[in-house]
C-alpha cells in the first residue's frame, strides 16, 4: 500500500516538473494580437450584469477585430481565487484585465504590485496604483428617472426595491430612485429588501415576492437576474429592470423601462491607450455625457406626457444644467443631510451609507 | 446466476485501496463522457488541467495553497467519521475560527502586534473547537441527530458572519469585509504563495496519525466506530470521547480557518464560506479516513479546482465543468465502499438431477 503512494508522488513531481519545464516564457511579435483577460463574477447567461459586460467586451473585440485576443473567465469567487485567475491570465500573455464585480479589488490590488507590466482595470471598487485603474458610471442618474416611471405608473405609491448589498453603490442607487419617485408623488415610499447576494435567481424572487405580498405595485431591482422581475409580471404588477432591456428578454410589456449599462464605451478606449502604450491609471465615473448610461426604450404602456417628462430631465442632466443629488436632502430618520443649493461631491456619493427621507427599510 | 452481498469477517485491505483509486478513474471515465458530450476532448481538457494545477512554479503554489485548508478540514473531519459520528459541519466550525482570529486582530489592539498572530491563532482554534463542541455535547448527552445540528449550524455562524461584515465589523467605504490584519501580524509566506500554514498541516498529520494509530485514545476511537457496544463493555466512555473527537474536530477546522485568514485574505470577508468544509468529507472519505493519504487526496481535490481555469481558458468550457467533475469524484467513491465491507457472491443456478 505504501509503495503505491510513494509512486503516485513521484508520478505527481515528475508530471510537475515536466510541465514546469515547459512553460517557457511567451515572446511577443510586434504584430500579434494583444491579449485581453476578462473576468466576471457570474455566466454571461445570467441576462445581467455580466451579460452586459460581455456586451461590453463583444463590441471591443468587434471594434479591433483581430488586434486583441480576448480570453473570458466566467464565474469567478471573489475570494483568493480571483487571485489565481487572475496570475493565470497574466500566464497566457494577457497584457490588460478587466475584472467586473466589487469584491475583487483587494485581490487585483495583491497582482497588480507584482505584475507592474500589466494593465488592471477594476469595475465598481475603489482602489487603484500606477497599473490599476477603476471605473464605473453614474447610473444613479437614469435610477432617478426609472424612480420617476416607477412612481407615475404606481396607484398605490408603495414601490418595492430588491437590492443586492448595502454597498454606496447600491445604496445610491436606491437614493436616486426613490428622489426620482418623490418628485412625481411626494408620498411615495420605496421599501427595501436585501439578498446578500448579487446573483441567485432564488433568493432575488423571494425578495420580490415579500414586496408584492406587502403591497408593492411597482418592483425595482439591483440584481443580475431578471428574476424580480418576472415574480412582480406574474401577478400583473409592474417591474423596471436593470442591466440588460428586461422587456426584450421576459417579452411583457409590464416592464416599464431598464436602466442600461453600455461598457464598451469603456473597455474601448482603455484597450485603445494599451495598444498605443498611452494607457494611464485613473477613476473613471462616466455619466450621460460619454454614455456609459442609458435608458431602454420605455414600454407603450407608460404615457406620452410620463415618457416626455423623463426625457425633459434627461436632457437636463445631459447638459449638466442639475443632477440627481443637489440641493436639500434628509435622511429617512428625518435629519437634515445636505442644505438647499448645495451639490453632492463625487467622494460623498461613492461613500453613500444613508438612505434618503421615503425609503423605508435600513442601510 | 445470481449476485450475493455478503458481509466479510473483516475490512478488506485491498478493497481499501483499490476502491479509492478505481473508484477515481471511474469518476475520470464519467467525466471524459461530459466533456464528449461537451464537444471537449477528454484527453485535451484533461492534459490541460493537469497543467493547469502543476504547470508552473507558481500554478504549483496555488495548487498547494488551496489544499492546505483542504487538508486540514478533511483531518477534521476524519477524525469525526472515525466514531461514526457524521460531523457535516466543518464549513461552519472553519467560519469560527476566522471570527475567532478577526475579532481578535481587530480588537484586541491592547496587544503587542507580535502577539495578535499567536493569541488570534488560539482564540480561532477556540471557536472552532467550540462551534464543533455544541453538536458533540447534544450528540452525547440527549442522543440529537448530529448530521442535522452540525449542518444547521453551519448555516448559522455564516449568517453571523454575514452580520459581521456587512454591519458590524465592515470597513469603512462601504467594502464587504473587515479592515485588512496589521501586516506585521500576517503569517508570513514560505515559497511564493505558499505559507508557513503547510508546516501546520504537516506537523499535524503527523501527530494525528501518532494519536490515532498508537496511543490508547485513537484505539478507543476506533472501537466506537466498529463497535460501540463492545467498545462499552470493555469501559470506553462513548459520551467523553463524542465530545473529546468533536472538539478537536471543530479544532482542527478552526485551525484551518485560522490559517486561511491569517495568511491569504488577512480579513473577514465574503467568500469566507468557501466550501473548504464539505469538501472536507470527500477528501475524508477517499483517504479512507487516513491522515496521510489525505495530504495526497488534498492536492489531488485542489488540483482539479486549480486545474479547472484552463478548461475555461484554453478548452473555452462554462465554469460548471470544473465543479461537475469534481462532483463527480464522489459517486463512484460511495457506490464502490460497499465492496469494502461487503463481497459479491456469484451463485450460479445449477438444475437438480434427480434420478
Amino acid at each position: 500500500m505504501k509503495k503505491s503512494i510513494v509512486l503516485l508522488l513521484i508520478m505527481l513531481l515528475a508530471t510537475s516538473f515536466v510541465f514546469a519545464q515547459g512553460a517557457k516564457e511567451a515572446t511577443v511579435s510586434a504584430d500579434a494580437p494583444l491579449k485581453v483577460g476578462v473576468i466576471y463574477i457570474s455566466p454571461p447567461g445570467d441576462m445581467g450584469y455580466s451579460y452586459m459586460h460581455d456586451q461590453g467586451t463583444i463590441a471591443m473585440e468587434e471594434h479591433f477585430g483581430d488586434k486583441v485576443e480576448v480570453i473570458r473567465m466566467e464565474g469567478i469567487p471573489e475570494n483568493e481565487s480571483s487571485e489565481r485567475v487572475m496570475e493565470n491570465l497574466i500566464d497566457e500573455g494577457c497584457k490588460i484585465i478587466f475584472a467586473n464585480s466589487y469584491n475583487y479589488q483587494q485581490y487585483m490590488l495583491n497582482v497588480a504590485e507584482r505584475y507592474p507590466d500589466v494593465y488592471f482595470e477594476h469595475c465598481s471598487g475603489y482602489l487603484s496604483a500606477d497599473n490599476m485603474s477603476n471605473y464605473f458610471g453614474r447610473m444613479y442618474q437614469m435610477r432617478y428617472l426609472s424612480g420617476i416611471i416607477a412612481a407615475e405608473m404606481s396607484s398605490s405609491g408603495k414601490i418595492g426595491f430588491v437590492g443586492a448589498y448595502n454597498t454606496p453603490e447600491v445604496v445610491r442607487g436606491i437614493n436616486a430612485f426613490t428622489l426620482g419617485a418623490r418628485a412625481v408623488n411626494p408620498d411615495a415610499t420605496v421599501t427595501v429588501v436585501w439578498t446578500n447576494t448579487w446573483f441567485d435567481p432564488s433568493l432575488e424572487r423571494q425578495g420580490s415576492v415579500a414586496l408584492l405580498d406587502q403591497g408593492c405595485d411597482v418592483i425595482a431591482q439591483h440584481q443580475d437576474t431578471t428574476e424580480p422581475a418576472k415574480a412582480a409580471i406574474e401577478r400583473g404588477k409592474y417591474a423596471i429592470g436593470y442591466n440588460a432591456d428586461f422587456r426584450k428578454i421576459v417579452g411583457d410589456d409590464h416592464v416599464l423601462v431598464s436602466p442600461m449599462w453600455n461598457w464598451g464605451n469603456y473597455m474601448i478606449p482603455a484597450v485603445q491607450s494599451a495598444l498605443d502604450g498611452t494607457w494611464e491609471s485613473q477613476s473613471y465615473w462616466g455619466g450621460l455625457e460619454d454614455e456609459m448610461i442609458h435608458l431602454s426604450p420605455l414600454s407603450p404602456l407608460v404615457p406620452e406626457a410620463v415618457a416626455d417628462e423623463v426625457m425633459s430631465v434627461q436632457d437636463k442632466i445631459h447638459d449638466g444644467e442639475w443632477d440627481v443629488f443637489w440641493g436639500e436632502l434628509k435622511d429617512n430618520t428625518g435629519s437634515l443631510r445636505q442644505n438647499t443649493g448645495e451639490k453632492m461631491n463625487d467622494e460623498a456619493m461613492l461613500t453613500m451609507d444613508w438612505f434618503v427621507e421615503g425609503v423605508v427599510g435600513s442601510v | 446466476m445470481k449476485f450475493r452481498l455478503e458481509k466479510r469477517d473483516y475490512r478488506s485491505t485491498r478493497m481499501a485501496v483499490l476502491v479509492p483509486v478505481v473508484s477515481l478513474l471511474v469518476s475520470f471515465i464519467l467525466g471524459a463522457i461530459v466533456l464528449l458530450i461537451s464537444d471537449a476532448n477528454p484527453f485535451q481538457a484533461y492534459a490541460a488541467m493537469l497543467k493547469g494545477a502543476f504547470g508552473s512554479q507558481t500554478k504549483l503554489q496555488y495548487t498547494l495553497v488551496k489544499s492546505i485548508p483542504l487538508l486540514l478540514c478533511g483531518l477534521a473531519v476524519g477524525i469525526a467519521f472515525r466514531l461514526k459520528f457524521w460531523n457535516i459541519g466543518a464549513e461552519g466550525q472553519y467560519v469560527g475560527g476566522v471570527i475567532g482570529i478577526t475579532w481578535v486582530m481587530q480588537f484586541w489592539t491592547f496587544l503587542p502586534t507580535t502577539l495578535l498572530l499567536p493569541v488570534g491563532m488560539v482564540v480561532g482554534i477556540l471557536f472552532g473547537a467550540m462551534w464543533g463542541g455544541i453538536p458533540g455535547v447534544l450528540k452525547a448527552q440527549w442522543s440529537v441527530d448530529e448530521t442535522l445540528t452540525t449542518l444547521m449550524m453551519n448555516y448559522i455562524i455564516i449568517g453571523f458572519a454575514e452580520y459581521l461584515y456587512f454591519n458590524a465589523w465592515k470597513a469603512p467605504r462601504g467594502n464587504m469585509g473587515t479592515v485588512l490584519y496589521p501586516k506585521e501580524a500576517w503569517l508570513p509566506r514560505i515559497w511564493g504563495r505558499v505559507h508557513g500554514g503547510i508546516f501546520f498541516a504537516l506537523i499535524l498529520v503527523g501527530i494525528l496519525w501518532f494519536v490515532l494509530y498508537k496511543t490508547r485514545w485513537g484505539f478507543e476511537l476506533n472501537m466506537i466506530g466498529k463497535n460501540k457496544r463492545a467498545a462499552e463493555c470493555q469501559g470506553v466512555s462513548i459520551k467523553k470521547n463524542i465530545i473529546l473527537a468533536m472538539l478537536l474536530s471543530g479544532a482542527i477546522a478552526g485551525l484551518a480557518g485560522v490559517i486561511d485568514a491569517a495568511a491569504v485574505t488577512h480579513q473577514l470577508t465574503k467568500g469566507v464560506d468557501s466550501g473548504y468544509g464539505f469538501t472536507g468529507i470527500i477528501i475524508a472519505w477517499m483517504s479512507g479516513l487516513n491522515p496521510i493519504i489525505s495530504i495526497i487526496v488534498s492536492v489531488i481535490m485542489a488540483a482539479i479546482e486549480t486545474g479547472s481555469d484552463a478548461l475555461q481558458m484554453t478548452m473555452k468550457l462554462p465554469n460548471a465543468m470544473g465543479a461537475v467533475l469534481q462532483g463527480l469524484i464522489l459517486i463512484p467513491l460511495l457506490a464502490g465502499n460497499i465492496f469494502i465491507e461487503y463481497r459479491l457472491l456469484v451463485i450460479k443456478n445449477r438444475k437438480e438431477v434427480t434420478a
